[in-house]
Order: C-alpha cells, then sequence, then structure tokens
C-alpha cells in the first residue's frame, strides 16, 4: 500500500508572466484531513488551487499525488490522476446545457459501465444526499445561487473521488445553507473517508471544519502559516490572528 | 499674510476669466450656505486652513493645489480649524485626501486634531491599504511607441495559439475518424439546426437582393450589345461559383460565429470549460467537433440554397424589366452551370464553415472571466472570420484560376 500523502505541494511558485502571485509553497494534505487554503481577497487562492487539480501549470515546482508528480507525468497519466479528484467551483460551473440530472450523469456514464435504471439511481441518491432530490430535470438557470453550488458539489462527488477539492464553498450562502454545506463537507469526510481541500475565507467554514490549513499572504507572496487554523487563532502568525479573529488581535 | 476664498468669489472669478462683465453679473443667492476657506500663516512655519459652510459633493469645492501654493512657502505643518464646517460628506473627504497626498510629497506634516472625528476615522480607513504598484501601473497613459510594441508582441503570441488551436482541431477531427472523440449527439443535431434551418430567412433575404444586385448589374452592360440572356450566365456562375458562398460565409460568421464565440465564452466565465477538463473530457471533443462538424456540414448547403435564391432573382428581373422569357432563362442557367462551378461553390462553402467555426470557437475558447470578455470574444469572432474567408476567398479564386477549374 502506497503511504505517500494524498496530495503534497513542492516548492510551487505561481505566476502570470513575470508577476509572481504565490512562491516557494510546500505542504502536504494527509489523507482524511479537511485542509483549508486561506487568505484575504487576492492572494492567489483560487490559482493555487488552478495549480492542484491540473488546469495551470506553475512557474516552478510541482503537485504530488500520492508521491506520483502530476506536472511531470505524461497527459494520458495525468487524466488518470486527475480522476482521483472531485471539484466544486465557487459558482457550481454546472453545464448550463445539461439538467441536474445530466450534469451527474455524465462523467459517470463515461467512466463507468452502470445500467441506465442504477445510473438513474446513483444520480438521484448524489441529488437528495446535497438537499436537491427530486430536481433531476431542472436545469441550472431554473436554481438559486446556494442549489447550483450544492448541485456543483452533488456533481464532484459522482465518481466518488478519493480528494474533494472545493472552492469557496460558503461565500454567497445565507449562514444556515452554509453550515449544511459544512456539515456535509465533515460528513463526507467521516463516512467516506474523503480528504477535502477547501478554498475559503469565510472564518465560520475555516474554524468550523478545517483539520489543517496553510495562510497565503497577498504582501509577501508567500504561506506565512500552517497548521490547525483553530491553533493559528491563538498561536499563529500576527497576521494570521489578526486575519482569523477579524482584526480584534 | 492671509487668503479667502469662497463659492461665490471663485465663481465671479471664473466668470472674470471667461470674459463676463463683472458689473452686469448677478450674484448668486447669498442666503444659501456656501462653503468658504480661509488660509492663515500660524508661527512656527504652520498653517492653518478654516473650512466654514458646507463642503459638499454637490457643490464647487475649491482644487487643494490653492493651498500647495502657500505650503511651498517654507511651510511645514499644516492645521485645521473647522468649528464653523455646518455640513460635510465626500466631497470634503475627497479634498483632504487629495490634499494630504500631495503635502506628503512635499515633507508637510499634518495635525488632524481640528478635523471633526468621523472624517478622521474615514480618512484613516481609506489610507489604511496602501495602493498596490499593480494597480497603479494601469494608471497613466502609454505612447505611441509603446502601444505599437505591445499590440506587436501580442500578434506574435496570438499566432502560435492560433495553430496551436488548429493542431487541436486536427488532432480531434484523427480521434473522430478513429471512434475515439467524446461528444454528445445531441449536442451536433442541436447545432446543425441552430446553424441551418433557423438561418434560412436570413440567407434567403440577402442571397435575393445579391441576385438581384447582380442580374441590374450586368443587364447594364449587356443590354448595349443586346445580350440580356447573358444575365443568366452571369448570375449563376457568379452565385454558384462565388458569391453564395462568400454570402452565406460572411452571414454565418456574424450570426453564428458570434453566437460561438459568446456561448464559450460564457461558459468559460461560468467555469464549465474548466469542469470539463478536471473530469478528463477534452472540451475540443465535447463543445468545439460538433461546431466545427455542424457547420462545415450546413454552410455547403446553405450556400447551394443561396445561389438557387440568388438566381430566381435574377429570372424576375430578366423576365419582368429586361423582357427574358422564363423558359430561355432556364435553358441559358442550365447551359451554363457545369459540374466543377458546383464542386467550387460547395468547396469554398466548407472551407468557410471551417474557418467561421475556428474563429468563433477560438476566440470563445481564450475568452477571459468577465462580462466584458464576452463581448471582446464574440466582436474578435466575427472580425477574425470575415477577415479568414476573404484572404482564403482570394487565394482559393487565384488557385481554382491558376488550375483551370
Amino acid at each position: 500500500m502506497n503511504n505517500a500523502p494524498p496530495i503534497e505541494v513542492r516548492n510551487l511558485t505561481m505566476a502570470y508572466g513575470d508577476f509572481v502571485i504565490q512562491r516557494d509553497l510546500n505542504f502536504v494534505v494527509n489523507k482524511g484531513d479537511i485542509f483549508v487554503i486561506m487568505g484575504g481577497s487576492g492572494c492567489g487562492k483560487t490559482t493555487v488551487m488552478r495549480a492542484l487539480i491540473g488546469l495551470q501549470q506553475p512557474a516552478t515546482g510541482t503537485v504530488c499525488y500520492e508521491g506520483e508528480d502530476f506536472w511531470s507525468a505524461e497527459p494520458d497519466r495525468q487524466a488518470r490522476l486527475k480522476r482521483r479528484l472531485g471539484i466544486m467551483f465557487q459558482g457550481g460551473a454546472l453545464w448550463s446545457s445539461l439538467t441536474l440530472g445530466e450534469n451527474i450523469a455524465l462523467p459517470l456514464k463515461e467512466y463507468t459501465t452502470l445500467s441506465p435504471r442504477r445510473l438513474a439511481e446513483i444520480v438521484s441518491f448524489k441529488l437528495a444526499l446535497v438537499g436537491l432530490a427530486d430536481f433531476e430535470d431542472f436545469y441550472p438557470s431554473e436554481l438559486s445561487g446556494g442549489m447550483k453550488k450544492r448541485a456543483g458539489l452533488a456533481r464532484a462527488m459522482a465518481l466518488d473521488p478519493e480528494i474533494l477539492v472545493i472552492d469557496e464553498p460558503s461565500s454567497g450562502l445565507d449562514p444556515p445553507t452554509a453550515r449544511r454545506l459544512d456539515d456535509l463537507i465533515l460528513e463526507l469526510r467521516d463516512s467516506l473517508e474523503t480528504t477535502i481541500v477547501v478554498i475559503s475565507h469565510e472564518l465560520a467554514s475555516i474554524l468550523g471544519i478545517g483539520t489543517n490549513s496553510i495562510f497565503l499572504d497577498a504582501e509577501t507572496h508567500t504561506m506565512i502559516n500552517s497548521g490547525n487554523p483553530k491553533e493559528a487563532v491563538v498561536s499563529g502568525d500576527p497576521r494570521v490572528r489578526h486575519f482569523l479573529t477579524r482584526g480584534a488581535q | 499674510m492671509w487668503w479667502t476664498c469662497d463659492h461665490n468669489e471663485l465663481l465671479r472669478l471664473q466668470q472674470l476669466s471667461n470674459g463676463a462683465d463683472l458689473d452686469s453679473t448677478p450674484l448668486p443667492d447669498p442666503r444659501a450656505e456656501q462653503w468658504r476657506l480661509d488660509v492663515r500663516h500660524g508661527g512656527d512655519h504652520g498653517l492653518v486652513i478654516a473650512c466654514t459652510g458646507r463642503w459638499c459633493i454637490d457643490q464647487d469645492l475649491p482644487s487643494p493645489r490653492v493651498i500647495l501654493a502657500e505650503t511651498a512657502k517654507g511651510v511645514e505643518r499644516l492645521s485645521f480649524n473647522t468649528a464653523q464646517l455646518t455640513a460635510w460628506d465626500s466631497g470634503f473627504l475627497a479634498f483632504l485626501r487629495t490634499l494630504f497626498m500631495l503635502c506628503a510629497e512635499q515633507g508637510v506634516t499634518i495635525d488632524q486634531e481640528g478635523l471633526p472625528t468621523g472624517v478622521r476615522h474615514l480618512l484613516a480607513m481609506a489610507a489604511a491599504v496602501p495602493a498596490r504598484e499593480v494597480a497603479r501601473g494601469k494608471n497613466g497613459r502609454q505612447g505611441i511607441f509603446f502601444l505599437l510594441g505591445a499590440a506587436t508582441m501580442e500578434f506574435f503570441r496570438g499566432a502560435p495559439e492560433m495553430l496551436h488551436f488548429l493542431g487541436e482541431i486536427v488532432a480531434s477531427f484523427g480521434r473522430l475518424l478513429r471512434g475515439r472523440a467524446r461528444f454528445r449527439l445531441s449536442d451536433l443535431w442541436w447545432e446543425i439546426e441552430e446553424v441551418g434551418p433557423r438561418a434560412l430567412i436570413i440567407v434567403s433575404v440577402i442571397s435575393f437582393l445579391v441576385g438581384l444586385i447582380l442580374a441590374y448589374l450586368g443587364a447594364d452592360q449587356l443590354r448595349l450589345v443586346g445580350a440580356q440572356i447573358f444575365i443568366a450566365d452571369l448570375v449563376a456562375i457568379g452565385m454558384v461559383r462565388e458569391v453564395g458562398a462568400l454570402m452565406t460565409g460572411i452571414i454565418i460568421a456574424g450570426r453564428t460565429g458570434a453566437a460561438f464565440a459568446a456561448r464559450l465564452g460564457t461558459m468559460q466565465v461560468n467555469e464549465e470549460i474548466d469542469a470539463f477538463k478536471t473530469l478528463g473530457f477534452s472540451p475540443i471533443d465535447f463543445l468545439v467537433l460538433p461546431r466545427m462538424l455542424a457547420l462545415m456540414l450546413m454552410v455547403p448547403l446553405l450556400t447551394l440554397y443561396a445561389a438557387f435564391v440568388g438566381m430566381l432573382a435574377g429570372m424576375l428581373v430578366s423576365v419582368t424589366i429586361f423582357d427574358v422569357g422564363v423558359f430561355e432563362y432556364y435553358i441559358e442557367t442550365l447551359r451554363a452551370l457545369k459540374l466543377k462551378h458546383f464542386l467550387v461553390g460547395l468547396s469554398k462553402g466548407s472551407v468557410y464553415g471551417f474557418l467561421v467555426a475556428y474563429a468563433g470557437c477560438l476566440r470563445g475558447m481564450q475568452c477571459g472571466r468577465s462580462a466584458e470578455s464576452v463581448g471582446e470574444a464574440a466582436t474578435s469572432a466575427v472580425v477574425t472570420g470575415i477577415l479568414l474567408i476573404t484572404v482564403v476567398a482570394s487565394l482559393m479564386t487565384i488557385i481554382f484560376y491558376r488550375l483551370g477549374i
């Protein structure tokens, strides 16, 4: 059995041309972690996420999945490595020309040999799991922002990925809905043993569900803290404490 | 030394500088509460600025530079007196912020004690996050050589991207031929319906009018030698070989190319294309291939249809205006048209269809992540499509002429 961590980031630098967004990032996401990548607006959280999920080539450094270097792998191998990931994008990123049912069924049809009946059952279950039972025939344009996020999560979970990457799960949601989504993330980790990476700047989420974290700083363009976010409130870098206490410390 | 300025005086000075006669200029209503600025030199190189009255955004407030002229005379410290300030809003805050920045440049220290508490707090908040170098870089005008250089670099950056995208499309067609391309057939049918039958009305109208123009143009010359019957040859060969395909290509570039770019651009904004990539689907196979196929199949058919409508228009003009018989026109058209004309027209239609789909999909996939980018992508798709069609049409005409086709 491979004991390498699900994700290991080595010397990662992200840049647009000459402008460095984040540099020299080194961190490990362990199995069963709810790993939070946090930082203020515009610090480059989403850019780092794009390197993690294979959408944007880093300027230097790499990302390893269970010890295997993603960015130096062949395209076919990269495609297989990506199958370990489920991604929930900030706005859901549901395919607008497909119904919710079709959105979730598409990856299942592509990568499994399920019968149409089983496929429909699984789609129905995934939607029910995120509180959207019987919404199979709705189009994304007919849903509210929160419903789109939940449907995006259902699609991200379609293939029961080993790693779930969630971009800003709670932004734009009312507190009870955000709390329900957080509970769902905890439940997924506990019941399916999914490793979860959350990109967020929502304090309630970070402190509520995070078990490990890094803090990306917009001024120094690198990570200035790592570890459990609850501990960071007490003993982290002053800039991180300032962030996590909304400027009270 | 001290000086005073208020709104009324500023207004009168402005009118005077504009050539107005002061005696005949009515003074503003003195009862209306206006701003007033008193600047006095205090001891120890200090300057006291007294702001009285109403300093609001709906007024013509003075420029902070009027104070700056005084600070240049050895002033090291600025303080305020706002005891008589009756009202203030963002107008006052913006005045002070600019003044503070100008003073900072001259090394003049500022004592904010005399300002209202709310003003001090808001100014502190505005100064809390310093402007970023990146944001600052966006400001300021660039010279013509800079812009020219940037445009040239952009062009050379864009050319490899266009070739790369072309390569991806060729690879996708290769997968299609090997039966390994993955896309939904329902998407292909939907695109075919969208680009074909739904474009019939606009293609009909334009082709009819173009056929009409061609017939009149030919008749004007041909009737001089009593050869009106050859209007049929001109219209038939013109529409089938060149004009049918060209007009259809341009219509489709405006109608469908823009729609492709806008739809793919919106998918880019909504991260839908990223979602395809992360699930291991090729966006080229899923999104670009059905659109390319739909246009390459439908544009030749629309070209034939456009040629037919154009010929009908030519017949109408010849029969009703230039006394050519219907049967006569029909026989002359059949005599003029050869298989090679249809092959030329159809091949051009296919190529134009490919070019329009290529331009639309390229610009859509290159789209940024804002609503503005979607608009730019749609515009650029039309411009690129029409430009490519025009260049390729010229090349194909020369090549066919050289080959004697």
